[in-house]
């Protein structure tokens, strides 16, 4: 009743190819910006800020990238953490060894290296697929591993390989309080959603789909299946490399290689899957899944406990997040294997009928 | 509908539920009563490293149950909160941000991961909420002019890496008998491994002996080629800087390579009996430090918490534990804690709860005299403590113990750290990070105030 498009007629290109083409979903994302922008700083308080929301924000933004590589183009990766690790350590180098640089233009550039980076890792892509690309993309994880343990240059010469930052800002705005770091996060996260819905709108997300669909047709009808693949793991990269700095540099400030192991590879690669591959309101469900969804457990157990009069040990709710997580992932991938996105459009159909189903 | 409908909108309902609940769930342990002490506890009781975890949680929540059974702090009810990290650095931060404001504001973080501590060593200063690594942590914050919020009390690696070079030249009968020597060091392929690098370099240089670096990654399990390497080259020591699982398993490379365990020699985290007891018989005759104090069980105060704990069945995790060593590091580490606390209730009001500012005067004046520790039922299990504004260390009194099969035992006098190799470095490391953070180090007239 409420959700349906009859009415509204398109009568330019411009009305017909808009990003969202009706009305109702304009005005809704219009109003969860407005929230996130306007309300939430005024609501959560700083732990929801730091804990719960930052992460967030910059795990999305990381799983937008990953799914435009898996989700879109159809290359599955297991070196997202790496390249991660390389905008982080990337932007870092920039950050410290050229004066006065711009926090922004030290991340876009840890962006654009672990860009260049993804192209040569991307390689591989070119002759396996499947799970052995899977294989060959973890020679990136544990090269960079070894390169940001071993080589001393990367960490400023650190005595114990950790490296810090602090002192941000952006233009003149000190980022300082948690809610300048999160509209900080949000921007840039806004931002490159907005650019990655209109690549995969654009040319170059068509040819990705049609790699991912059947790469042998794709040739045929004119793609070229090396521009595809490349492009897509360096704007893949881009994403990750961006997402990594902001995670070093603005949630935890000071970092190891460790932050962004082979667990975070594979974090990301789950969020995509649960939240459904190849699409852009999945990366942000994926995300929303596996970050938020633990620390809840990890607090509601205890609580849940003293309720019925009984104190669970804390090895005792940290097991039982594991399991329940378990679990639901299960849950999800046999209820709905293409992922929390199909629910939501889904239910989004139900709603176009509503009150009145067939 | 069916059943596989209703599971569906639940757990969806439960999702959208976790964004509106995460806050209220945190929040209502806000504004409790005044007059209490609330000390978070990161610990892990799960994952790769919970053998070691767990005793230390232990003995760290045990001490403060004591406290509070005893009278609390000069009557302020000390309150504890766990929060399991994992051992990962993003749920440290998760940890931290959750028990900061907790109970009227956190006294002290300890955050028992060196990762962890790189991370909240940027937040604390913010927050204006002390950092306590006994034992562990960043070498260079014991400059406290320039890491105004950490403590490293008791000792940090440089001084560990510093007394095992120490005992080895006595062992080898004087410092001028190193040269030529080979020693490797098997390390934590972590901030924590690497932590006593700069000092072993700068004692290889003094002394020409030949320093090889053998990293493992974690958690440890895969040391073939580090033995391996061992093996060909056979060095004269070798020094074992791991945590965990890393230790035992280094224990039994050694024995199936035919590695002598006299000459090796652990950190103070390899130095417990999760790493050797699993090992037995094969890890008679391996050294490691002990910071202050070894296995403790007849110390006064673990007494003390048999009696007045544990048998009335109030204490935290099994009986025959209490004691052990790293359960004596936690009870430590409460107890420095509590001290900083006490010794700021000194100057800021007795019976009061003392804020994280007024928490961090009273640990950089800490003044344990052996006394006081006596009094405490610490007599035998450490030594006096004093910190400065310049120290944030306090003492670095360590010993040598060595496992005899079945329990651990001292094998050497006390040392302390050639302040002479330390210093140097301390402030050349912390002016380095001063310069970097653009942060200006506090004049003596400041630390005054």
């Amino acid at each position: 009743m409420i959700y349906r498009e009859n009415g509204q007629f398109k009568t330019s290109y411009a009305a017909d190819q808009q990003i969202f083409p009706i009305l109702q979903d304009r005005w809704a994302i219009l109003g969860i910006l407005a929230f996130a922008f306007i309300a939430v700083p005024l609501l959560a308080d700083e732990y929801l800020f730091r804990a719960i929301l930052i992460p967030f924000l910059i795990l999305s933004l990381a799983a937008l990238g990953v799914n435009l590589l898996v989700g879109y183009c159809g290359q599955i990766t297991l070196g997202a953490g790496a390249f991660m690790a390389v905008g982080a350590y990337a932007a870092y180098n920039f950050f410290v060894r050229v004066d006065d640089m711009p926090l922004l233009a030290a991340l876009l550039l840890g962006g654009a290296t672990s860009a260049a980076v993804g192209v040569v890792f991307g390689v591989p892509s070119l002759r396996v697929r499947g799970l052995y690309l899977a294989v060959a993309t973890l020679a990136a994880q544990f090269f960079w591993d070894w390169a940001f343990l071993r080589i001393k240059w990367f960490t400023n010469d650190s005595s114990s390989g950790s490296v810090s930052v602090s002192n941000l800002s952006v233009f003149g705005w000190d980022l300082k309080s948690p809610t300048d770091v999160y509209l900080f996060c949000l921007a840039v996260l806004v931002v490159f959603a907005l650019l990655a819905k209109n690549m995969t709108r654009g040319a170059i997300g068509r040819q990705w789909m049609a790699i991912r669909d059947m790469d042998v047709a794709a040739e045929v009808i004119g793609i070229r299946p090396m521009y595809a693949k490349l492009s897509a793991f360096a704007v893949s990269s881009f994403f990750l490399g961006v997402a990594g700095g902001l995670w070093g540099f603005v949630h935890l400030g000071a970092w190891e290689p460790a932050a962004f192991s082979l667990d975070r590879s594979f974090q990301l690669l789950f969020m995509v899957i649960i939240g459904g591959l190849g699409s852009i309101m999945g990366s942000f469900f994926g995300a929303a899944f596996i970050v938020i969804l633990p620390i809840f457990l990890n607090q509601m157990l205890p609580w849940l406990g003293d309720l019925v009069g009984v104190s669970i040990s804390t090895a005792g709710v940290s097991h039982a997040e594991i399991m329940i997580f378990g679990a639901l992932i299960v849950f999800f991938l046999i209820v709905e294997p293409h992922g929390i996105a199909r629910l939501w459009s889904t239910a989004k159909e139900k709603l176009r009928l509503w009150p009145f189903p067939h | 509908m069916n059943m596989r409908k209703y599971a569906l909108a639940a757990s969806l309902a439960a999702i959208g539920l976790s964004f509106t609940l995460t806050a209220p769930v945190h929040a209502q342990a806000k504004g409790k009563q005044a007059q209490e002490q609330f000390f978070p506890v990161l610990v892990y009781r799960t994952g790769a490293y919970a053998p070691n975890g767990a005793p230390w949680a232990n003995g760290f929540v045990d001490y403060i149950k004591l406290v509070n059974a005893t009278g609390g702090i000069n009557g302020v009810k000390a309150t504890f909160e766990e929060c399991e990290t994992g051992y990962a650095t993003d749920r440290s931060v998760e940890c931290y941000e959750r028990l900061k404001n907790k109970g009227g504001g956190a006294t002290a973080f300890q955050s028992l991961s060196t990762g962890a501590t790189f991370a909240l060593t940027e937040k604390a200063p913010v927050d204006k909420i002390p950092l306590i690594t006994a034992g562990y942590g960043r070498s260079e914050s014991a400059n406290g002019a320039v890491f105004t919020w950490n403590f490293p009390l008791l000792g940090t690696y440089w001084v560990g890496a510093d007394v095992l070079i120490q005992h080895i030249a006595k062992k080898e009968g004087g410092f001028d008998k190193l040269k030529g020597k080979k020693i490797s060091l098997v390390y934590h392929d972590s901030p924590y491994g690497k932590e006593p690098i700069p000092l072993l370099q700068e004692r290889a240089k003094m002394h020409g002996f030949d320093l090889s670096l053998l990293p493992v990654a974690h958690p440890g399990v895969e040391q073939k080629s580090t033995w391996l390497q061992i093996r060909q080259n056979r060095p004269d020591y070798v020094l074992l800087w791991g945590w965990g699982v890393m230790n035992s398993t280094a224990l039994k490379e050694a024995q199936a390579t035919g590695y002598p365990r006299e000459k090796m020699y652990g950190i103070w985290w390899a130095g417990a009996e999760p790493d050797v007891k699993d090992v037995g018989e094969a890890a008679k005759g391996y050294n490691a430090l002990a910071m202050q104090h070894g296995a403790e069980p007849d110390a006064k105060v673990v007494k003390d918490i048999l009696a007045k704990l544990h048998a009335k069945n109030e204490g935290t995790g099994p009986k025959d534990e209490v004691g052990s060593v790293l359960y004596m590091r936690g009870l430590i580490s409460a107890m420095l804690g509590v001290e900083g606390v006490k010794r700021a209730q000194e100057r800021y009001g007795k019976g009061k709860t003392m804020t994280g500012e007024q928490v961090r005067w009273g640990l950089e004046n800490l003044d344990l005299t052996q006394q006081k520790l006596d009094a405490m039922g610490f007599a035998g299990v450490m030594r006096p403590v004093q910190t400065s504004c310049l120290d944030h260390m306090g003492s670095s009194w360590v010993r040598v113990h060595t496992w005899n099969g079945s329990k651990w035992q001292f094998s050497s006098d006390w040392y302390q750290a050639d302040e002479k190799v330390i210093r140097p470095m301390v402030m050349h490391a912390s002016l380095k990070y001063a310069e970097e953070k653009k942060i200006t180090p506090r004049t003596p007239e400041q630390c005054k105030q």
